[in-house]
């Protein structure tokens, strides 16, 4: 009877979830929308307890210990970091699922008894092995690849792509021996029983090729690898809800699964960029050889921060195109104030953001928000794009390829055919970079030889407060 | 529309399963199978669900399923639990040991998951004053 009301519990808790990212399809409901996910989780664990009790000292002191150090250290995380480093943030956190996704499949293999898998020998069900191990597998995976990131994303470690000779054989002959290890733990007697190392050797390996994935692939995909691992966390989940036999956990892996597909295939359609030839890696690293030949210096027009000043008061629409730049100096309250200067000035000011703007999805929304743009200010590519034609003034804080008319015009550019911002539109383009060298991607831009165009040149920061000293 | 049927459906699955799983046995349906149907629901759930979701809102997005993905924690409970009130065996203890990290890790996660998604979400904000939108052109 118990189990049957847990059951509903768990259900409950699945549903909200469901409704806390129904939340999420507009501002104004996602407050509540994340009041709901809060209510879910406190039904799941308090249910999760609640068919535990009644439980020994031990075990008590190490639940109530583990959830008050790993609140509060998540509490104070959640309240100092910076709102640029969410994505480093992110990354960190779904190692985080990762590796307890791999724990609890471990827990599970040495303790079938407490997860009511064993038949009436003590063995674990067959079914169970193939979820414990595939949990274990995506778990480990997800960890892995998201330490990367993480340290791509932090500045630990370059974010340019490392090739390694026959990488893709590494990683076929790596998968190979996961798959057949995971079958070979699935027949195994002994496994059955608990013994064995094979449900570890499948653990290293797939640490191993997490790791081994996510090295080749180059800063500019950061946003598809962030996603991409947002996805297999909620896969490694779902795997253990199986095991479990708990619906939440199914509900909520299923649910995460496919909102970081979802994501990452937003992410490759903005960039142009299949899937595939974005894990593949390398990306950035033999199209900065490409450009290397560009010829002779072409003529460029450098402005100063007084000259775009007196453009932006005078013009009467004003596109803002932020970029990952503007995270990196932190620009987006000058750029705010800015903002500000020029609407008492009477000019319309908006704000233009591509999808993979930033170093992962809604990067520069969330900055925005941060410097208190009001988002209906701000619009997605789509929405804004014909506007560029009727702009005076485009100024490009941070951003680089986004803006690239390559895409549209050089079919030999390896960003050919990616969906770019047409700021070369407006009557007049300001670009602020710290120099004329290529975007992240390793791309040439040719927008900066353009006629219409204005480089100031400096820190995104500095520049714009010295635009907003001028005005 | 279709979105809101397609969550009652689910719904509608995920509440008879655990009635008709019970109700196992004698050449019945294997509970498996309703947690499959469960599973394949809540993906088409997911899709649905997670297209409506604005782009701007795309970061907290990650933020919260992130959140989300830490209800494993249920999975690290039942682990940190192991054997509760018998003689533990070295293994057992091993096991226990597992479940109270992986307790901490999920733990990590839930509040700090939930706490920056609510931070995000508490600074996007509409404009200040909605009735002098004064166009200039």
């Amino acid at each position: 009877m118990n189990a049957n009301i847990a059951a509903l519990l768990y259900l409950a808790s699945g549903v909200l979830f469901i409704l806390s990212l129904r939340g999420l399809s507009s501002p104004e409901t996602s407050r509540k929308g994340a009041r709901n996910g809060m209510i879910g989780m406190a039904i799941a664990i308090l249910t999760t307890l609640w068919m535990l009790w009644p439980m020994d000292a031990v075990t008590l002191a190490l639940i109530g210990g583990g959830i008050l150090i790993g609140g509060a250290v998540g509490a104070v995380i959640a309240r100092r970091i910076p709102m640029t480093a969410m994505p480093q943030l992110v990354a960190a956190f779904h190692s985080l699922v990762g590796l307890a996704a791999v724990m609890v499949a471990a827990g599970a293999f040495l303790a079938p008894v407490a997860f009511g898998i064993t038949d009436v020998a003590g063995r674990i069900h067959e079914i169970s092995r193939i979820e414990m191990s595939l949990g274990a597998a995506i778990g480990a995976i997800t960890f892995s690849g998201s330490v990367i990131a993480f340290l791509k994303l932090n500045g630990n470690m370059s974010g340019a792509p490392i090739l390694l000779p026959a990488r893709h054989l590494i990683n076929i002959l790596v998968g190979a021996a996961i798959v057949g290890l995971i079958v070979a733990f699935v027949m195994s007697e002994g496994a059955a029983s608990g013994g064995g190392q094979l449900l570890w050797y499948v653990i290293a390996l797939s640490f191993a090729i997490g790791f081994l994935l996510i090295i080749p692939i180059g800063g500019a995909d950061m946003p598809v690898v962030v996603s991409m691992l947002n996805s297999y966390s909620g896969w490694a989940a779902a795997a253990l809800g199986f095991t479990l036999e708990n619906n939440a956990l199914i509900i909520t892996g299923s649910l995460v699964g496919s909102s970081g597909a979802i994501l990452s295939y937003i992410m490759c359609k903005a960039m142009n960029r299949s899937f595939i030839s974005v894990i593949l890696g390398g990306f950035g690293a033999d199209a900065a050889a490409a450009t290397g030949d560009s010829g002779p210096a072409k003529p460029v027009k450098i402005g100063s921060a007084d000259d775009a000043a007196f453009i932006m008061k005078n013009a009467s629409k004003v596109i803002i195109v932020p970029g990952y730049g503007m995270a990196v100096a932190q620009a987006q309250h000058a750029l705010k104030e800015m903002a500000e200067m020029l609407k008492e000035e009477g000019v319309d000011v908006s704000y233009a953001i591509h999808p993979v703007a930033g170093r992962m999805p809604g990067h520069m929304n969330v900055l925005l928000a941060e410097a208190q743009v009001p988002y209906d200010e701000v619009f997605e590519l789509e929405d804004i794009n014909s506007e560029f034609a009727q702009a005076d003034v485009a100024f490009v804080i941070g951003a680089n390829d986004v803006t690239n008319p390559d895409a549209e015009t050089n079919p030999q550019s390896p960003i050919y055919g990616m969906p770019v911002l047409k700021v070369w539109n407006a009557k007049t383009v300001f670009f602020i970079k710290r120099s004329l060298a290529s975007g992240y991607a390793g791309v040439e831009n040719p927008l900066f030889f353009r006629d219409n165009t204005m480089m100031l040149l400096g820190d995104a920061k500095k520049m714009t407060e010295s635009i907003v000293k001028a005005l | 529309m279709l979105k809101r049927l397609a969550t009652l459906l689910a719904l509608a699955f995920a509440l008879a399963a655990p009635a008709f799983a019970s109700s196992e046995g004698g050449g019945g349906v294997d509970p498996l199978i309703f947690r499959i149907a469960i599973f394949v629901m809540a993906v088409f759930v997911g899709y649905y669900v997670v297209w409506s979701v604005t782009p701007a809102l795309h970061t907290p997005l990650m933020a919260v399923t992130n959140a989300i993905s830490s209800v494993i924690i249920v999975g690290a409970l039942v682990a940190a639990a192991t054997g509760a009130g018998h003689e533990l065996t070295a293994r057992m203890w091993t096991a226990k040991g597992f479940g109270a990290v992986a307790v901490v890790l999920a733990a990590v996660n839930i509040f700090g998951g939930f706490l920056v998604t609510q931070r995000m979400l508490a600074m996007y904000k509409k404009k200040e004053k909605p009735a002098p939108k004064a166009e200039s052109n």
